[in-house]
């Protein structure tokens, strides 16, 4: 069972977060916070695993992946494999980078729907239901579709039909998303 | 109505604008920021137009997430989302509900109806968004509503909205258990499709389910078999692997059957994750398998030579699964092991440091630590701690079961409390105390270790060191007798820098300050007799105070000679008198007593320190160190009068005053002297009850309950100590006859009373209960008084003669007493094996009463002999597993006599299984025979099956396994 993806900065930032137990937020700031605390204090190039048995619990692991400037975290227990783990970051980012076409920090930020689109493809309840990127590139596509097509009574259409450059926001028919085309 | 609306759609901010809002702001703006967005979106979100509403409540659950804003206040306008027909709206409404919605959230049970419309829509993308949010927050109430429409979407046609709908079914039956019976058929119909996703996802809910409750999923074995073979799906083959770990350990023949594709997967698998997994799975579950072992460890090694440090992590975390069993694995990889102890990476280090302390034994232990200390002093706090610790607590395993030099052991205390990281004050002082009560023999090097502590000023400075140094303290007070300069260690206890102590650890100082004074006035009374007696007999009065061996006519007149500069060397520097000793260089053992002896000087100097020190704390605001000021202080005032004028006295005979003083001393002492034994934690189990005490009455239905748990106790606790396995045989009423019939307090110490009626409740500390292979205590008097096994006696002489230096572990791990005891106590052996046995697995069990029924039906013995059965088990496994390879071939249940066995143990559950409902076809065309099997098995079984009747309700299940297996 996976209990917790996290996207963290380097600055400590939380840029996704996604607990699959309920947690009050008071809790999921804690342990981010403490869980970035460990982060930041390690070496590059060593192992992926932490113990964090004191943060999340008994029976509790803990891996993550360094890109660039962000931490790509999954907390999950002894259900699962450690390595599997690691391939599966793994392709979480190869898919954002499908998304998004050499994903950076940026694309993270402001992409949270589409951010969490995919992955709940690959998780759903604390399961991995899905490990191929093509199929959830594919799943994912098609939602954003799906989001797109009904426009609002209360926009024109015109508004609408190119705001969603990329098909990255859903929530297209804003102010600055007009602007900005 | 509607303008307003449209004038909050058209000026409304979008998530965009919010998260590059928040981007702009410096740190110390950025909640002014925010909080004024959510009084934005407390306004929009009112909002009746749809969109209005699902933007802002997309804002609001990315400010809950990034930046952790309380949203529960918005429950029900999710719940209005998810009602809109659009799906961009449902979208952001399911995700603020799965993200904020807990069992708590009064509006929950309204989104029952619309998740069921939504798990009935024709878009497979809004099934699958009710789907997920099913399945992070169902609750019960939820997943009953839910759990059929859940069901009718496990058969649907689309993989993608059948591999949601297996997703939510774990939730399901954790929140819902009666969903199983509609949907585990469907579930594992699903285990045999052939879409790679729908059974991945079905092994990851087995996968899970297992690990709460292995045993119900025993019968689906031949599934999970079938697909460990088949699958070429690594996710797949790592959960089956998972599952199989749970289920191994409940029916030893899956191992055999298992073993095989598992190596094999290890051999050809190009998947490290998988690799690791058939490790994991080999060196957990099968460690009797050699084969399987030496392949693991070649894996294993591999992953070590590895430059990725996850392999080389992993790799090390699988062998110290290995190392309680297969210490081989460790010493192979040795060096790696100890070239991993410089690594980088801090799990490494862990890792490999765990991996070295299981390599500790007898025989290395003093260079490993020796090593490790050095170590420990080049690296950072927290592992240098780290190691400290666990050096302790591999030294500390099972009473000190490795170390055999405790004088090297305590030096080693003593110097990892110097490390300047050391942080685990607390740790060692446990030790110390410890090792200083079981240990008679280190005693003297103990002081000495305490000693060299406690005169160290700088070590008062370091808070984590002050655990460590009362425990110093304490040992320097009770085991003064070892000092070689009690004077010294005064000084030491009531430095001025003790005043950096918590009030907690002064008393214990005080305390101890107290204990020393009063050995040394008492060996200064004890010599002014002996000398007396001396005197008299040499009518030599003319330094019969300053004299300073005593007990022996000889050291007298080799100290006669010295004499002449001692007195000097008193008034001048009393806190040396050592160096004369030494200089008299005749005694092998430096005991205070034979050494030397104190001048009149420095006893009264020793009283005038005290008074001094502690004067000022008689007015103490710490109760503790106030009142014992005060106690040592009206002390010293009353021995004081005797030491006032000693030029008077001297010489003088003993006069009566002195002779009140010297008995109060002598009391004292005497409290002081006696020593307190590490106490059992069952000792209390052992008190009688006194007649007058009705709690027997009052918690006899108490003790039915409790039964169970304490039936262990008294016999593990007779196991404990040899000497009084016997008398814990005895009833409560025995040993209250025993002790009522103890005369009553005669002595004048009364703890020595104390000690001799309650023998039975102390540790055999002091009674010298040597369990053979241990080593007994050099010089204890007592204990050969109380052996009256002579056997005993020979055993504990031919250990002395062996190995002089070791030292006895009083209260040994039970393993070993058990093996010691095998001999001595019948009655005890034949015990303990039965309790075991009851803890055994019920399959292994089940496999051992399934060959005695055998055996009983030939009409060899119905009592059931406990130790030829244990004997027998190897054998009686093996026997049976090698008859159920035969029996694996194609046609099992047919009457072949070598597969009557196990068809013997599955018939006779065979109704309760009936009963329960299939949940697979197989082997259902044998139930005739099945039938009339028993029927002919019957006179065999039967009187299996009484005593099979005891282990609760473990043996009824594990039989529905064989039928499934073969």
């Amino acid at each position: 069972m996976i209990k917790a993806v996290l996207v963290i900065n380097t600055q400590g930032k939380p840029r996704l977060t996604k607990f699959y137990g309920f947690l009050t937020v008071e809790k999921q700031q804690e342990l981010i916070r403490s869980v970035f605390g460990v982060l930041c204090s390690r070496a590059e190039k060593v192992s992926n695993f932490m113990e964090v048995d004191s943060i999340f619990g008994p029976d509790s692991r803990l891996v993550y992946k360094h890109y660039a400037t962000l931490y790509f975290i999954f907390v999950f227990d002894s259900s699962e494999n450690e390595l599997a783990m690691l391939d599966l970051i793994q392709v979480f980012v190869e898919t954002l980078d499908k998304c998004f076409r050499n994903v950076c920090e940026l694309d993270i930020v402001f992409n949270y729907n589409k951010l969490h689109s995919i992955l709940d493809e690959i998780i759903s309840g604390g399961q991995v239901l899905e490990t191929s990127s093509t199929e959830i590139m594919r799943a994912v596509e098609e939602i954003s579709k799906c989001s797109l097509p009904p426009s609002p009574p209360s926009l024109p259409p015109s508004v609408m039909s190119e705001s969603a450059s990329n098909s990255i926001s859903l929530v297209p028919k804003t102010v600055s998303g007009w602007r900005s085309r | 109505m509607a303008s307003p609306s449209l004038m909050d759609t058209l000026f409304q901010r979008g998530l965009d604008d919010i998260i590059k809002g928040v981007r702009h702001q410096q740190s110390s703006t950025e909640s002014i920021f925010i909080s004024r967005v959510i009084e934005e979106i407390r306004r929009e979100i009112k909002s009746t137009d749809l969109q209005t509403k699902s933007t802002a409540l997309q804002k609001l659950t990315y400010l809950n997430s990034i930046h952790f804003i309380d949203m529960s206040w918005a429950s029900f306008h999710a719940i209005e989302c998810i009602s809109s027909p659009t799906f961009s709206h449902k979208k952001i409404g399911y995700l603020a509900i799965s993200q904020s919605f807990s069992e708590s959230t009064p509006v929950i049970l309204l989104i029952s109806n619309q998740i069921r419309k939504d798990l009935k829509s024709g878009n497979e993308f809004e099934v699958s968004l009710a789907l997920d949010c099913l399945s992070r927050i169902g609750t019960v109430d939820l997943c009953r509503d839910l759990a059929s429409e859940v069901f009718i979407l496990m058969s649907s046609s689309k993989v993608f909205i059948r591999k949601k709908a297996i997703g939510v079914v774990l939730r399901l039956f954790e929140k819902y258990p009666d969903a199983v019976r509609v949907c585990f058929k469907k579930l594992v119909e699903s285990l045999e499709g052939s879409d790679s996703p729908i059974v991945s996802a079905v092994v990851g809910v087995f996968c899970e389910l297992s690990a709460k409750d292995p045993r119900s999923y025993l019968p689906l074995a031949p599934e999970f078999y079938r697909i460990l073979v088949d699958s070429k799906n690594n996710w797949v083959l790592i959960k089956v692997l998972k599952i199989f770990v749970k289920l191994a350990p409940l029916e030893p023949r899956l191992a055999k059957r298992l073993v095989e594709p598992i190596c094999d997967h290890m051999r050809k698998t190009g998947a490290k994750s998988l690799v690791f997994e058939c490790i994991r799975t080999v060196v957990t579950s099968f460690t009797e398998y050699e084969s399987a072992m030496k392949l693991a460890a070649a894996k294993i090694r591999e992953f070590l030579m590895e430059d990725d440090p996850n392999l080389k992590y992993l790799g090390l975390h699988a062998i110290s699964i290995m190392a309680p069993k297969h210490l081989w694995a460790v010493l192979e990889n040795k060096d790696v092991v100890i070239q991993s102890l410089s690594d980088e990476d801090p799990n490494i280090k862990l890792e490999s440091l765990r991996l070295v302390m299981a390599m500790a034994s007898e025989s290395n232990l003093m260079e490993t630590c020796r090593v490790l200390v050095n170590y420990a002093l080049k690296s950072d706090p927290d592992f240098c701690n780290e190691i400290l610790g666990s050096i302790l607590s591999t030294c500390c395993q099972n009473v000190y079961e490795v170390i055999i030099d405790f004088d090297w052991y305590v030096s080693l205390l003593g110097e990892m409390s110097r490390i300047p990281n050391c942080k685990k004050g607390e740790e060692i002082e446990n030790q110390l105390i410890d090792i200083g009560m079981r240990v008679k023999d280190v005693r003297p090097e103990l002081v000495r270790i305490a000693r060299d502590l406690l005169i160290d000023p700088a070590l008062l400075g370091n808070p984590f060191l002050h655990r460590l140094l009362s425990a110093a303290a304490w040992v320097c007070g009770e085991y003064v007798e070892f000092s070689r300069n009690p004077v010294e260690l005064m000084e030491a206890l009531l430095q001025p820098r003790t005043s950096l102590l918590p009030s907690s650890i002064r008393t214990v100082y005080m305390q101890s300050a107290f204990k020393i004074l009063i050995f040394c006035i008492h060996s200064y009374f004890l010599q002014k007799e002996d000398m007396t007696s001396e005197v008299s007999d040499l009518a030599s009065k003319r330094q019969c105070s300053e004299s300073s061996d005593l007990a022996t006519g000889k050291a007298l007149v080799q100290s006669d000679q010295d004499e002449g500069f001692n007195p000097r060397e008193s008034n001048q520097s009393y806190e040396y008198p050592s160096v004369v000793d030494t200089g008299d260089g005749q005694s092998s053992t430096p005991t205070f007593m034979e050494k030397k002896s104190l001048m009149h000087e420095s006893i009264v100097n020793l009283l005038n320190l005290m008074e001094l020190v502690l004067s000022p704390l008689s007015g103490s605001l710490d109760v503790e160190i106030q009142e014992r000021a005060c106690n040592v202080l009206g002390f010293i005032e009353l021995v004081q009068q005797e030491f006032s004028n000693p030029l008077i006295r001297k010489e003088a005979n003993l006069d009566r005053e002195e002779v009140i003083a010297s008995r109060v001393v002598e009391w004292v002492h005497d409290v002081f002297t006696e020593e307190l034994g590490p106490v059992s934690v069952t000792a209390q189990d052992r008190v009688p009850i006194p007649d007058e005490l009705v709690l027997k009455e009052n918690l006899t239905d108490l003790e039915a309950i409790c039964g169970g748990v304490e039936l262990p106790a008294p016999g593990s606790f007779s196991l404990t100590s040899p000497y009084y396995g016997e008398s814990a045989v005895f009833s409560v009423s025995n040993l209250q006859a025993e002790e009522d019939s103890e005369p009553s307090t005669e002595s004048t110490s009364l703890l020595t009373e104390h000690r001799k009626r309650h023998e039975l409740y102390y540790l055999p500390s002091e009674k010298n209960i040597i369990p053979a292979n241990d080593y007994p205590p050099a010089n204890d008097p007592s204990s050969s008084i109380n052996t009256n096994d002579a056997t005993e006696d020979l055993v504990k002489l031919a250990d002395q003669s062996l190995v002089s230096k070791r030292k006895p572990n009083h209260a040994k791990p039970r393993p070993v007493v058990v093996k010691l005891e095998e001999g001595e106590a019948a009655p005890v052996v034949s015990k303990k094996p039965e309790l075991k046995d009851d803890l055994l697995s019920g399959a292994i069990h089940d496999i051992l009463l399934g060959n005695e029924a055998k055996a009983a039906s030939s009409q060899s013995n119905p009592s059931d002999k406990s130790s030829s059965k244990r004997k027998g088990k190897a054998k009686h496994v093996d026997l049976l597993d090698s008859k159920e390879n035969l029996a694996v071939g194609e046609q099992p249940n047919h009457e072949n006599p070598s597969s009557r066995r196990s068809k013997h143990r599955g018939d006779g559950k065979q109704k309760s299984k009936k009963s329960k409902g299939k949940k697979n076809g197989d082997g259902r065309e044998d139930d005739g025979e099945k039938e009339s099997q028993k029927i002919r098995d019957h006179h065999g079984r039967h009187k299996s099956r009484q005593r099979a009747d005891a282990p609760i309700n473990v043996v009824p299940q594990t039989p529905d396994i064989p039928d499934y297996l073969l």
